[in-house]
């Protein structure tokens, strides 16, 4: 089994002289066989990892692919690579496979499926951005963390990587993924947000420059790699390429993670014709509601999706039944949300809550008369005040559930509600004490 | 020429004003740290205060050592004013005194340029006040011995009895003081579970045969 | 140089003192933390500005360069 290692090659075309076949369709990032792929199986599907010799060397394959990132906010990944390789001092790489969203499953089934392919992109960019130091992020969960031991060490074996990969783990928090929290922790911190300025990129673990990219992101660097930017354009769309990873939740509570084109209709995805929602949950927690008439027109592309304010995000998609309270969903939300704040911040610490109780007073038809002016006027308060992004994201999914929810408000204020049942819908963790005090 | 006793006078009331006005200036700062107020007086006024007075005792303090060193009876030397148990008269006692003043000159010194340090670094050379307190008193019941009775004791205890009284106060309250990321789920005032009250389904979205659309 | 005033929402713990000696920059939500205004710092008013940054009990507050 012989692998042409792509050397220097600034061109990126999947060339007659590579040996083995390159995949076309789906799946790219996630295993055919369904099952986890060792580094054997994954060898045999994809190679050697495709080291380039030098740093820089991959970045400009990575631009022509127009790859961004996979963990939300779709950044071109070759501007962040280019960022970090031009600082000056010794430069860290962390992969971040701490998705913190409830509703998203996709890192963690990457981590399983194919944790070769991420191991190797976690190379490949400590090459590109000239890193001497490598960790990887994910949640604490003793099955996978020995998955991903048992898989560097098959690595270790076969002398496959250059760096040393240190895996760290993240307490279960909402924000244990944000940037600055994951170089906190890293550092051996607790995972809590820090200010910035400065940029992760420019001062970060331990005050080096710090390339931080979604799991996701790597496994397909390191696919472009090996089979070029052409081949990844070759699904998706013009200006937003490639697959990605969904969590898909079907208005009968079926789902999973799908890897799909970017650019597939939203209706396909959540088979509405079949299952119909009265609303769809765009890009998770921090993302933004749309009436079930909206998300049968669209496709999950930001070129849909960011004309009516939201956003592909991390690819979390949840249908609304019909029978379901969209309020009562919504004020779960934000609960869970007000109390995954990391309370260092006054206005989100005492604004959140707030907001959180006035919403569960509405949706328990106890809502007072000023509630519609305090919600509008904390949430001004929380926006863009925190060292996060936490309280712009609650806000951003509250006024979204506000607006498509409009109908449900009025009922709940009038103390009539449309749902049958109030099981709850959307994924939320059940709080331990332990839970809510335990940042690192 | 003026008599040794009018320097060695000088020096001790000095010292006993730098240590009053020391007193004032930590209970002010703690009065500061826990958001105090002075009735009738806006908040920069309590920050105010306690600057203006703690520069106030530099010039008390720096009388008080130079009057010290100037009076020759005690030969102290001027090196003892920076290097501690260097001088030759009560080497322990003014040993001690020097180190308040290299402590207290770290204190001022990095407040004079707060605004240019890292904020961690400002904090923690501030908490050495909470070191000088204590080393200060004992120079000057040490060192002065005229404090350890009648009215100059009844004033140095109650000096001591005011600030020891504010750190534990500070103490104490820092303590019920939850740290901010537990802070959060006590922010829940009612803690209210979103849960299935009894309901009156709205007859709008129901069709006629009572199941939803 | 234009500079304009921020706040380290982590630092800040709702001393108010800001508030106090800039009220034309800086005002007070009803928490108690400084909603700063985004205009630059005029310049008559440096002086206090320097001052609320130089006296802000837990140096939350800062002048940076205005974009």
């Amino acid at each position: 089994m012989t692998a042409a290692i792509r050397e220097n090659a600034t061109r990126d075309t999947a060339t007659a002289s590579s040996v083995r076949p390159v995949p076309t369709g789906l799946p790219r990032l996630l295993s055919a066989t369904g099952r986890p792929m060792d580094l054997a199986a994954h060898m045999q599907v994809h190679g050697q990892t495709p080291y380039r010799g030098g740093p820089q060397m991959l970045i400009h394959t990575i631009e022509s692919a127009g790859l961004t990132g996979r963990g939300g906010a779709a950044f071109p990944t070759h501007r962040k690579l280019t960022a970090v390789a031009d600082q000056r001092g010794p430069r860290v790489v962390v992969g971040n496979g701490a998705e913190g969203e409830p509703a998203s499953d996709k890192d963690k089934t990457l981590l399983w499926s194919s944790p070769h392919l991420v191991l190797d992109g976690l190379q490949l960019a400590a090459e590109a951005v000239g890193a001497r130091k490598v960790h990887l992020y994910v949640h604490r969960e003793p099955a996978l963390e020995a998955h991903l031991d048992s898989a560097l060490h098959e690595r270790a074996i076969a002398g496959l990587d250059r760096i040393a990969v240190n895996l760290v783990s993240a307490p279960p928090r909402f924000l244990a993924g944000e940037e600055s929290a994951l170089a906190s922790r890293v550092e051996g911190g607790a995972a809590l947000p820090r200010l910035t300025p400065p940029r992760i990129f420019e001062r970060g673990v331990h005050g080096a420059p710090t390339l931080v990219q979604n799991v996701e992101t790597l496994a397909q660097l390191a696919l472009i790699s090996r089979y070029g930017a052409a081949w990844f354009r070759g699904i998706g769309t013009e200006a937003e390429p490639g697959s990605m990873l969904t969590t898909v939740r079907l208005a009968d509570g079926s789902g999973g993670v799908a890897e799909t084109p970017i650019g597939t209709p939203i209706a396909e995805l959540l088979r509405l014709a079949q299952h119909p929602a009265q609303a769809v949950l765009v890009g998770g927690y921090h993302g933004a509601w749309l009436c079930g008439e909206q998300a049968r027109r669209l496709t999950l592309s930001n070129a849909d999706l960011r004309p009516l304010g939201a956003a592909v995000g991390a690819g979390v998609l949840a249908a609304l039944p019909a029978d379901r309270c969209g309020v009562v969903e919504s004020a779960r939300v934000v609960r869970y949300l007000a109390l995954e704040s990391a309370g260092q911040c006054g206005p989100c610490l005492n604004g959140l809550p707030l907001i959180a109780d006035s919403l569960a007073q509405l949706a328990n038809h106890r809502s007072a008369p000023s509630a519609r002016g305090d919600l509008a006027r904390w949430s001004k308060l929380v926006e863009r005040r925190g060292a996060c992004h936490h309280p712009d994201g609650t806000v951003r999914f509250l006024r979204s559930a506000l607006t498509v929810f409009a109908e449900e408000v009025a009922l709940h204020e009038a103390g009539r509600c449309s749902a049958s049942t109030y099981e709850p819908f959307l994924p939320i963790p059940a709080g331990s004490p332990e839970h809510k005090n335990d940042w690192s | 020429m003026i008599s040794g006793t009018a320097f060695w006078f000088a020096s001790r009331a000095t010292g006993v004003i730098s240590l009053i006005l020391f007193s004032i200036v930590a209970i002010l700062g703690i009065l500061v740290n826990r958001q105090g107020r002075l009735p009738g007086l806006p908040r920069f006024a309590v920050t105010g205060l306690h600057r203006n007075l703690s520069l106030l005792t530099v010039v008390f303090l720096g009388t008080h050592i130079v009057t010290a060193i100037v009076d020759g009876y005690a030969h102290i030397p001027w090196l003892s004013t920076v290097v501690p148990f260097t001088s030759g008269y009560e080497r322990f006692w003014i040993g001690l005194g020097t180190v308040a003043v290299d402590l207290f000159a770290a204190l001022i010194v990095t407040s004079l340029l707060r605004d240019r340090l890292k904020p961690s670094v400002w904090r923690a050379i501030h908490w050495l006040a909470y070191v000088s307190y204590p080393v200060i008193v004992v120079h000057s019941l040490g060192a002065y011995k005229d404090l350890r009775s009648g009215w100059l004791l009844a004033l140095t205890m109650a000096t001591v009895f005011a600030v020891v009284t504010a750190i534990g106060y500070r103490v104490v309250d820092a303590r019920s003081a939850v740290p901010r990321p537990a802070r959060v789920p006590e922010q829940f005032l009612q803690a209210d579970q979103v849960r299935a009250d009894d309901v009156r389904t709205d007859d709008v979205r129901t069709d006629k045969a009572g199941s939803l659309r | 140089m234009h500079e304009r005033l921020r706040v380290n929402p982590i630092l800040c713990s709702g001393h108010g003192l800001c508030a106090e000696l800039l009220p034309e920059q800086i005002d007070l939500d009803e928490w108690g933390y400084p909603l700063l205004s985004d205009e630059p710092v005029p310049t008559a008013l440096r002086p206090l500005a320097r001052r609320a940054v130089n006296d802000c009990p837990v140096l939350a507050l800062m002048l940076v360069a205005a974009p």
